[in-house]
């Protein structure tokens, strides 16, 4: 049974920049390998570290927002490749979910089917959101998915999150596996009646 | 009565084609005609499907190659990089295990996934094709509904053939015109994201249309159609025409014979019928798109070739951040003509433009010169069956002496 997401609560990192790319989230040289285990150390590594390995200013680094568990990024979040390494990295560094104004079409898929929901609010109340996480790192965030809203302080602000990755991450059904497996025979319908390519002989 | 009169789009006669049922959560489960693999997000996914005890229900509709991770300077085996090897080792067992068949190294068909796709003739029109790279909207140059997945959903096609997804809006781009001498296919697309916006694609299938892009050759269509996800659309596609029949006839995978015929009769009926609608259409003059540099970070900054770096009130406000960034990444002044910067690096590949078609593009302009000394030029090819082939006009050893290096020394082609 897969884990049904309605509320998540936790404190936030404050990660500002537009248009962050997946190359940014994880870089294209830690993808060499089979397995997506560890990748979690990694995320953003080329901005946390320098060239020796030493740690440079970033939100991720900076203890005040150890343990969060929601990661706060403002418009266009997860642009560029396909790489499902991105969210898998994020996953994997202990985070529950994404609060930002808008995520990348392919990343968006990619988190939603990994458990990973990925919430936008209007800018005006991620602008509040970012600020009041700066000032007070312990403020704890609700993600309310079955209200549809986020609450932080005494704010309400109303989340939007399409509504058919809304209900599959409440209903538990966000990795569609068992689902598409379902449609069995059916499938060999499709299979016999389209083309596929074939080499002549 | 009306309604079921009107016309449709390509992308919705495909769709309808490919729908197999409705999921409960609102989504649709599609029908996948064609599975592309590569090692670099593959692996993970063969792992699931080992954990959950499934097999590759259709393994006549996957095709793989290895790409990412191929040394360009030293092929042999075991890699220089351990880890690179394992890669390609794990591809090869899995394919093999699964019966899928695997274009390796060495077998003269083994090159960037989405450019092999299109030359060994596995890509055609109306086909709905799916693999894990980002720019696999190249292959809807030939009026396939394409487009990049991540590895979960990797692990679902070769397991069902199916994914979860959601119809999307279409977007008609029209390109009406004439295209100027040394004005390109990639200078088209920079100018539509120029003027969409990086983001403006979110949601929407771009149908590209019009007597430009009528007028291209498939090579350029690829690449219009392969930055269609640099504009925010995960798909690009160009409606299939003698331009492309003429492409495909003859590949190793397109049909032969009586089923050549069928198979024409069938693409041109899959074309957008005059009185489709769409969600929304816009137009652009070919003779307003000049020569295009991209002078910052994203693909949206660009300017033509004689226009100058923006200031930043000129910017709507969001840009302005990102405007910033690059200014201080680049090292530009707001207000400088592009005109008149220094090249430092030239590289003439990646998988926009690693087509023999661009390679013999530059060879052109290269003939009788050589690279300046103190510039950096790199060239790689698309496809390594083309040994041979360029030979007479850009053979590694010509380019040598014209100062370019051959191949890449990273990856051939843009990362996942």
């Amino acid at each position: 049974m897969l884990e049904k997401f309605t509320v998540i609560r936790g404190r936030a990192v404050p990660l500002r920049g537009e248009d962050i790319d997946t190359d940014r989230i994880i870089p294209a040289r830690f993808m060499k390998a089979l397995t997506f285990e560890g990748l979690g150390q990694y995320l953003f590594y080329d901005e946390r570290f320098d060239e020796k390995g030493n740690p440079k200013p970033h939100p991720l680094n900076d203890p005040r927002y150890r343990g969060a568990t929601i990661l706060l990024v403002e418009s266009g979040f997860g642009s560029g490749s396909s790489r499902e390494h991105a969210p898998q990295a994020i996953k994997r560094a202990g985070f529950k979910a994404i609060i930002g104004e808008s995520f990348a079409e392919i990343f968006f898929g990619n988190a939603t089917a990994i458990g990973l929901p990925c919430v936008s609010l209007a800018p005006e109340d991620l602008a509040v959101l970012f600020r009041a996480v700066e000032e007070n790192p312990e403020l704890e965030v609700e993600i309310d998915l079955v209200q549809k809203e986020v609450r932080f302080g005494d704010r309400v602000a109303p989340l939007f999150l399409r509504e058919e990755a809304r209900e599959a991450l409440v209903e538990g059904l966000w990795d569609p596996i068992g689902e598409l497996l379902e449609a069995g025979e059916l499938l060999d319908a499709f299979d016999q009646k389209l083309p596929y390519p074939r080499r002549a002989e | 009565m009306g309604r079921e009169r009107m016309g449709k789009t390509l992308y919705e006669k495909v769709w309808e084609a490919h729908e197999v049922r409705k999921l409960r959560n609102g989504q649709s489960q599609l029908f996948i005609d064609l599975h592309l693999l590569h090692e670099v997000t593959s692996p993970q996914a063969f792992g699931m499907l080992r954990d959950l005890g499934l097999r590759v229900r259709y393994p006549h509709r996957t095709f793989a190659t290895v790409d990412h991770i191929v040394p360009t300077h030293d092929r042999t085996e075991p890699f220089q990089d351990p880890l690179a090897q394992s890669m390609l080792e794990a591809l090869r067992q899995n394919t093999r295990e699964h019966g899928i068949t695997f274009f390796d190294l060495g077998s003269g068909n083994q090159g960037i996934v989405h450019v092999i796709g299109p030359q060994l003739g596995l890509t055609q029109p109306g086909m709905t094709i799916a693999c894990g790279d980002s720019h696999t909207s190249t292959h809807g140059a030939f009026g396939a509904v394409a487009f990049g997945i991540g590895t979960s959903q990797v692990r679902d096609v070769l397991a069902t053939q199916t994914l979860a997804a959601q119809k999307l809006k279409v977007r008609r781009i029209n390109v009406e015109g004439r295209l100027a001498p040394g004005v390109y296919a990639k200078d088209v697309i920079l100018h539509i994201i120029r003027h969409l916006g990086v983001k403006g694609g979110l949601g929407y299938a771009y149908e590209y249309g019009g007597s430009a892009v009528e007028a291209m050759d498939m090579e350029s269509r690829m690449t219009l159609c392969n930055m269609s996800i640099e504009g925010g659309a995960r798909i690009g596609y160009v409606n299939p025409d003698e331009t492309t029949f003429q492409y495909l006839e003859g590949r190793p995978y397109a049909p032969k014979g009586p089923e050549w015929e069928e198979a024409k009769r069938r693409w041109l009926a899959l074309r957008s019928d005059p009185d489709a609608p769409y969600d929304d259409v816009v137009t652009f003059r070919a003779e307003e798109i000049a020569p295009t540099v991209t002078w910052g970070i994203t693909p949206g900054q660009a300017i033509p070739i004689d226009g100058r770096i923006p200031f930043l009130e000129e910017l709507p406000e969001e840009e302005r951040p990102v405007a910033e960034e690059a200014l201080a990444y680049m090292g530009f002044r707001p207000g400088q003509p592009i005109k008149g910067v220094p090249v430092q690096v030239a590289f003439i590949g990646s998988c926009t433009n690693a087509r023999l078609s661009d390679l013999r593009e530059v060879a052109r302009h290269l003939k009788g010169h050589k690279v300046k000394k103190g510039v950096r030029a790199w060239w790689c090819r698309a496809r390594s069956g083309w040994r041979g082939r360029p030979r007479r006009r850009a053979s590694p050893r010509s380019s040598a002496r014209r100062g370019l290096n051959g191949g890449c020394r990273a990856a051939p082609c843009a990362w996942p």
